[in-house]
């Protein structure tokens, strides 16, 4: 007799927790043969608005972490997704992806990760300084996080595009909430468990899954998201740069119309990690 | 043990006592009678034939006729500034485009008085301001990043920066020819050209520093100067040629411009409002403190957008330093300001002298308790005294709203905690003080403060290898320093 195997119910990885969105809405995942695979869950704006409030509660203790420790966690994080690639590859696959492909786009994410996991301890050194004042002041510069980063990943490299953009505001300390790819979403429900198995505090990421076009409004004028990087195309990136004004939200959009090979270097690095922080300079006094 | 008297000390009280003899400063400003625009390397009449009157808000009479741009000479700048980078400034190794900086630095500095006493005339800051602070420092600016030039290579570790190409800059009438520094010099430096736009108040000086451009023999195109309102900015912010736009001003204008662009990728810098809070500890040098609230909220009439404009006192101090603040302002001297012994000149405007008064009220209405000077102001002008509030809480307008004027809001707290709570609890974060003499306590407030710039024991300390900018709605890039630079040049 041929046993039935337990399927697994998709959930969004919010608040460190596995939830599914409040409207209890979800929408059929087909695979790669058109076969469905399985509901995933369509967040609204509250659970974006919850997700923020998750991420807010973990930013200040996810940015007082020594840089020491936030690296561990990282590469705990690419440990635990290599350790259960060929899965990861699997969920890749359900959007027609070749299995080498799929299996370059896993090893590329984790090594993303290791990548940002030693950025950790060094950013600062380099992007921070001493300043020469001339007045008898020890004047100095040091990056901050910007605080809650809203993330939206591309369509397509369901994975890559998606660690490649949260993985720079997480090594410097700030926290995420990300939409997944609508077209590809099940590799961010993978994700989440993987997620919570890494030693990340919970609401450091926020993963949601759900229709674009419903959520991005408030990606946009949520005034708490401090940021908003990701792809987009013309008509997305002008609707959220006009919402973002309203706060004076840190926008940094790839365009979608240009296809983006995330496996090059120049979508890893410094410079992104710079994107996502603030410069503080403090004027201390020097003498008795 | 010496008995305890009751009596409060002696003071001094000069204000009263006798009148200071006028001290007015006489340089000549060498003014013309009609400022042209200046636009490749050339002073242009406006092809509209418009011109507006520059006012000395000091005594409201007319100084000189300002060129008005419209949007045709703007694109004659643009087109200038393209073919200026494309065949000269953008091919020229950067020691050379050093030596120029070099040079209008010198330049700068030969006709420092000069400059100084337009600069008080066309804006109403104290000379003593102008010419110990503005202009020194704006030809500091252009000296540090001279330097610059050559050394892009160390700019971005790791990547290779080019310059944007043209980039379009709008400035405040706060400090006219400092603002033009911290905007054209890092610009320059990193081999971009600009286009940039005075406030319409204050365009005497950016324009005489036209003719140090001409000094200077920098080639034509090189830096063009639009003078003109409103109009003439939304003009610069949005022209096709502009690969990158910087913009100094109110948070309101600064949300106005990032819409109009909102359908561009355009690169920008914002560099808004503020209402810095300056924390005073109860273990601080009250006296010391004193003097930096003054510096932070009358520095300028408090058109500062990092001024420090809300005061959060210990509460177990808050009485004193609050009899301390009353005396010493008491004591300023507002009135002239070409007279060298002014520590308030002239508000900027009319217009501004409007908003400050209107807030004011507002503050009166809303409970809170005002104190003023009771300073004798000048009959012509635009003259504000030096203001004070107690008893405000963080609802009032005048605990929230950037006023940009010489009024200070007292407010209280208990512990460290409640007092980081009450400063970032703003839409902005420029910049904030702290005062204590606890060195440990300087870098955990400076820590926990949502703000660009976080000055300990002193206040409105600029330099130009410091960074300056802020957070949240105060705007996004940095002005000054290595990282000042990284939002001109793009990472190749």
């Amino acid at each position: 007799m041929n046993r039935l195997p337990i399927t697994k119910t998709p959930k969004c990885y919010v608040g460190g927790a596995f939830i599914r969105s409040e409207s209890g809405r979800v929408a059929p995942l087909l695979d790669a043969k058109g076969q469905f695979f399985a509901n995933i869950p369509q967040c609204t704006k509250k659970d974006l608005r919850n997700a923020v409030e998750a991420a807010a509660k973990a930013g200040p203790g996810w940015a007082k972490r020594t840089a020491y420790n936030r690296g561990q966690i990282i590469y705990r994080l690419a440990e635990m997704i290599e350790a259960r690639s060929d899965e990861m590859a699997q969920a890749i696959m359900l959007g027609g992806a070749k299995s080498a492909a799929a299996e370059r786009e896993v090893a590329a994410a984790v090594d993303r990760l290791v990548h940002y996991a030693g950025w950790t301890d060094k950013y600062e050194s380099l992007l921070g300084s001493v300043n020469s004042v001339a007045s008898p002041h020890f004047n100095f510069t040091v990056t901050e996080p910007m605080g809650i980063v809203g993330i939206l990943a591309p369509q397509s490299a369901p994975l890559l595009g998606l660690v490649s953009l949260f993985a720079p505001a997480i090594t410097s300390g700030n926290t995420v909430v990300a939409l997944a790819s609508t077209a590809q979403p099940y590799p961010s429900i993978l994700l989440g468990e993987m997620l919570a198995t890494s030693d990340l505090p919970g609401g450091v990421v926020n993963l949601l899954t759900g229709q674009r076009a419903e959520l991005l409004p408030t990606f946009s004028t949520h005034a708490h998201l401090r940021a908003l990087t990701g792809v987009a195309d013309a008509v997305e990136r002008k609707a959220l740069r006009i919402g973002a004004a309203d706060s004076v939200k840190r926008v940094k959009l790839i365009e979608s119309e240009t296809p983006v090979d995330w496996y090059e270097d120049q979508h890893q690095g410094l410079y992104h990690l710079k994107d996502l922080l603030e410069f503080k300079t403090t004027w201390h006094p020097v003498g008795a | 043990m010496t008995k305890k008297t009751s009596k409060p000390s002696r003071e001094l009280i000069f204000g009263d006592l006798w009148e200071f003899d006028p001290a007015p400063e006489t340089a000549d400003p060498k003014l013309k009678k009609r400022y042209d625009l200046f636009i490749n390397g050339k002073f242009v009449a406006p092809k509209s034939g418009r011109y507006f009157d520059s006012i000395n808000p000091g005594n409201e009479t007319k100084l000189v006729e300002i060129a008005q741009a419209g949007a045709e000479d703007v694109d004659t700048a643009y087109r200038a500034a393209k073919r200026a980078f494309d065949t000269v400034w953008s091919p020229m190794p950067g020691h050379e485009r050093g030596k120029y900086l070099f040079r209008i630095a010198r330049l700068l500095q030969d006709r420092a008085r000069e400059f100084a006493v337009a600069e008080t005339l066309d804006g109403g800051k104290p000379i003593k301001e102008s010419r110990d602070f503005d202009v020194p420092m704006a030809a500091a600016h252009f000296f540090y990043h001279a330097g610059w030039a050559d050394k892009m290579a160390y700019v971005a570790p790791g990547r290779t920066v080019k310059p944007h190409g043209v980039v379009g800059q709008v400035i405040p009438w706060n400090f006219p020819l400092l603002m033009l520094a911290w905007k054209i010099a890092p610009a320059l430096a990193m081999g971009n050209c600009v286009v940039i736009k005075p406030a319409e108040t204050t365009s005497i000086t950016a324009l005489k520093f036209g003719e140090i451009l001409q000094e200077a023999g920098l080639p034509p195109g090189v830096v063009n100067i639009v003078s003109g309102a409103g109009e003439t900015g939304a003009a610069v912010m949005n022209h096709p040629i502009a690969s990158k736009v910087a913009f100094t001003g109110s948070t309101e204008v600064g949300k106005i411009i990032m819409r109009s662009l909102a359908g561009t990728d355009q690169k920008m810098t914002m560099e808004l409002g503020g209402k810095a809070a300056n924390i005073i500890f109860e273990d601080a040098p009250l006296d010391q403190a004193v003097e930096g609230i003054v510096n932070g909220i009358f520095f300028n009439q408090g058109h500062v957008c990092c001024a420090g404009s809300r005061l959060l006192v210990q509460e177990s101090v808050a009485e004193s330093v609050l009899s301390k603040l009353k005396r010493r302002i008491a004591v300023l001297r507002v009135g002239d300001p070409m007279d060298k012994n002014t520590d308030l000149g002239a508000i900027n405007s009319r217009e501004q002298l409007e908003r400050i008064t209107k807030l004011v009220a507002s503050g009166v209405k809303e409970g809170a308790e005002m104190h003023q000077s009771a300073c004798k102001l000048p009959v012509k002008g635009f003259y504000f005294r030096p203001t004070v509030f107690s008893k405000v809480s963080m609802s009032h307008r005048i605990a929230r709203e950037e006023i940009f004027g010489p009024v200070l809001s007292v407010l209280t707290f208990r512990t460290v905690d409640e007092a980081i709570e009450k400063a970032n609890n703003t839409a902005y974060g420029l910049s904030a003080g702290v005062w204590t003499d606890k060195g440990s306590r300087i870098l955990k407030m400076s820590a926990e403060l949502k703000a660009g710039v976080v000055w300990a024991n002193t206040y409105n300390k600029f330099d130009p290898t410091s960074p300056f900018g802020g957070y949240k709605e105060s705007g996004f890039g940095r002005e000054g320093g290595r990282q000042g630079l990284l939002d001109y040049c793009k990472l190749a």
